[in-house]
């Protein structure tokens, strides 16, 4: 056999993973210069606000459906997870203008906002399914008023507000493994492709016909 | 702008080739870890979390039997909400639908629901021990469809004016109810210690999870809404965004409620088709904003991009 014949599956997925994205690119520790606003904060603030959320979900989850009902150590879990809930969506919409106003697709990062979007909305159906299987009146409320919707467009006849076990499922594997999955591809992304680089703005001094995303002269000031 | 420069210029933006400074992302993100955290714990420790306690069919036929026996009615003669619902739950009608768009009626029957049968007739059958109550049951069994929407029209027509003992059952001005006084007065007692509540639910094995059955009977009666109109938790109230107590809910939901909010939406029969089509354009195009045009250029014509890279643009002195 030649060495060619003799590369190996995993070699060759290991060798295409670092080339696409090396490891002082994945964990790089530089950064642009123009990365330099409170608005960034709110990226990593999703992401923390998610971790959180799964582990105050897994702990829920490992103490089974009704624990928290009658437990205080319960309830400060349940509590938890609720604001870290309220908490991600919130730095998680901010994140989202911020990208919004910065054009965060440019230069070949479609996917990234693309992949951004979608955990927001893959997100939603996953807080309604835990806001349905609460098993208190607010799961009984929100689960009988949002069935409607879901019946209309026809997701009801395999996605059943009413059923708790069907929603349990979802709320705590199908949903998050799917934000999981699509925030990991996100991040990827946004270290092989780097943060977006500022619009070019029109010149107002003389040095202002600079390039904003790459001259030499550029990098001098920077 | 053509398109030729439009790529160039969005070409240009794919590598920075200008100045790097130091960043420690692990460092970032433990910091961003602990502040959400103690953000959370602060918020848990002043507001906790709602927990009311759930409605069940016992404590609604114990503390409004005239709406559960009036409810009861309408779901033996198939008027209740669920009784002409359609899909999933039957096909008393063919759903909601936009021009020939159906998918409620495409998808079927997928949680089949006889509101007659799954909500009074199948529970009563079960009792033992009443032999009156099962003459009853039978009777209207065995009476013709024209006799039965008679007794129960005459029925509902008695349950307006009827009035809630102390002791927990009604009383009905005399008529011509054939054996409904007889099938409601069981089916009462029934509710009223806690078996209808077993009853319903769906599944026909030991363990249960599906309580499609007992929501939807109760979604049928006032013993929800009342405490959601009570909690500000109704549809026109923008409910749907909140939870009881006030709490903030899916607040993110917002935009979904806004629709239920406004004509045509408000008072249109098939306002979930509709709505759902809406958010569902929306949020392809939210999805696809790199590619609609205008929408993708509103960035540039609002330059907040100006305040966000404001030390980078004084730094070129632009």
């Amino acid at each position: 056999m030649s060495a060619t014949e003799e590369r190996s599956w995993t070699a060759a997925v290991r060798e295409r993973a670092v080339a696409t994205l090396p490891p002082d690119k994945l964990l790089a520790d530089k950064q642009p210069s123009y990365v330099a606003s409170w608005i960034y904060v709110f990226g990593v603030l999703s992401l923390s606000s998610l971790a959180v959320i799964i582990l105050s979900g897994t702990i829920l989850a490992l103490k089974g459906p009704g624990w928290w009902h009658f437990t205080g150590i319960g309830r400060f879990f349940n509590s938890i997870h609720l604001w870290s809930v309220e908490l991600f969506f919130f730095v998680m919409v901010i994140h989202l203008w911020g990208k919004y106003f910065m054009a965060a697709w440019r230069g070949g990062r479609k996917a990234v906002w693309i992949t951004g979007a979608i955990t927001f909305l893959v997100a939603i159906p996953c807080a309604l399914t835990g806001y349905v299987s609460q098993q208190n009146f607010d799961a009984q409320w929100i689960s009988t008023q949002a069935k409607d919707a879901m019946n209309a467009a026809g997701i009801g006849s395999f996605f059943n507000l009413l059923n708790f076990g069907q929603m349990y499922s979802y709320h705590i594997l199908l949903l998050p493994a799917a934000v999981v999955a699509i925030v990991i591809g996100h991040i990827l992304l946004v270290r092989k492709h780097g943060v977006v680089p500022p619009f070019k703005v029109p010149a107002t001094t003389s040095r202002a016909s600079t390039d904003a995303a790459g001259s030499d002269a550029q990098e001098s000031v920077s | 702008m053509s398109r030729r420069e439009r790529l160039a210029e969005d070409d240009s933006y794919r590598e920075w080739k200008g100045g790097y400074r130091s960043y420690d992302i692990v460092k970032e993100a433990c910091i961003a870890f602990g502040v959400v955290l103690a953000l959370a714990v602060v918020l848990t420790i002043l507001f906790s979390s709602p927990d009311e306690k759930p409605s069940t069919v016992q404590s609604w036929a114990r503390t409004n039997p005239v709406d559960f026996v009036t409810t009861a009615a309408t779901e033996l003669d198939g008027s209740s909400g669920t009784g002409g619902y359609g899909p999933p739950y039957n096909h008393a009608s063919e759903g909601q639908h936009i021009l020939f768009i159906r998918p409620q009626k495409w998808l079927g029957v997928s949680h089949p629901v006889n509101s007659a049968q799954d909500f009074v007739l199948a529970p009563l059958r079960s009792i033992t021990g009443q032999p009156a109550l099962q003459a009853a049951v039978t009777a209207y069994e065995s009476a013709s469809s024209d006799q039965q929407a008679k007794w129960t029209t005459a029925y509902e027509n008695g349950l307006t004016k009827a009035v809630a003992t102390a002791r927990g059952s009604i009383i009905v001005p005399g008529g011509g109810y054939g054996p409904l006084p007889t099938i409601m007065g069981g089916l009462l007692g029934f509710a009223q210690s806690g078996g209808l509540d077993g009853a319903l639910l769906s599944s026909r094995q030991f363990y249960q999870t599906d309580y499609t059955k007992a929501l939807l009977f109760m979604a049928d009666g006032s013993v929800l809404s009342d405490r959601a109109q009570a909690e500000h938790l109704l549809g026109g109230q923008w409910g749907m965004m909140n939870e009881t107590g006030g709490y903030p809910g899916q607040v993110w939901l917002w935009l979904y409620t806004f629709w239920y909010q406004i004509k045509p939406f408000s008072t249109s029969a098939n306002a979930d088709i509709l709505v759902m089509a809406i958010m569902g354009v929306l949020s392809l195009a939210l999805i696809l904003i790199p590619f609609i045009p205008g929408i993708r250029d509103i960035p540039r014509w609002i330059p907040i991009y100006k305040l966000i890279w404001r030390d980078h643009y004084r730094s070129l002195g632009t």
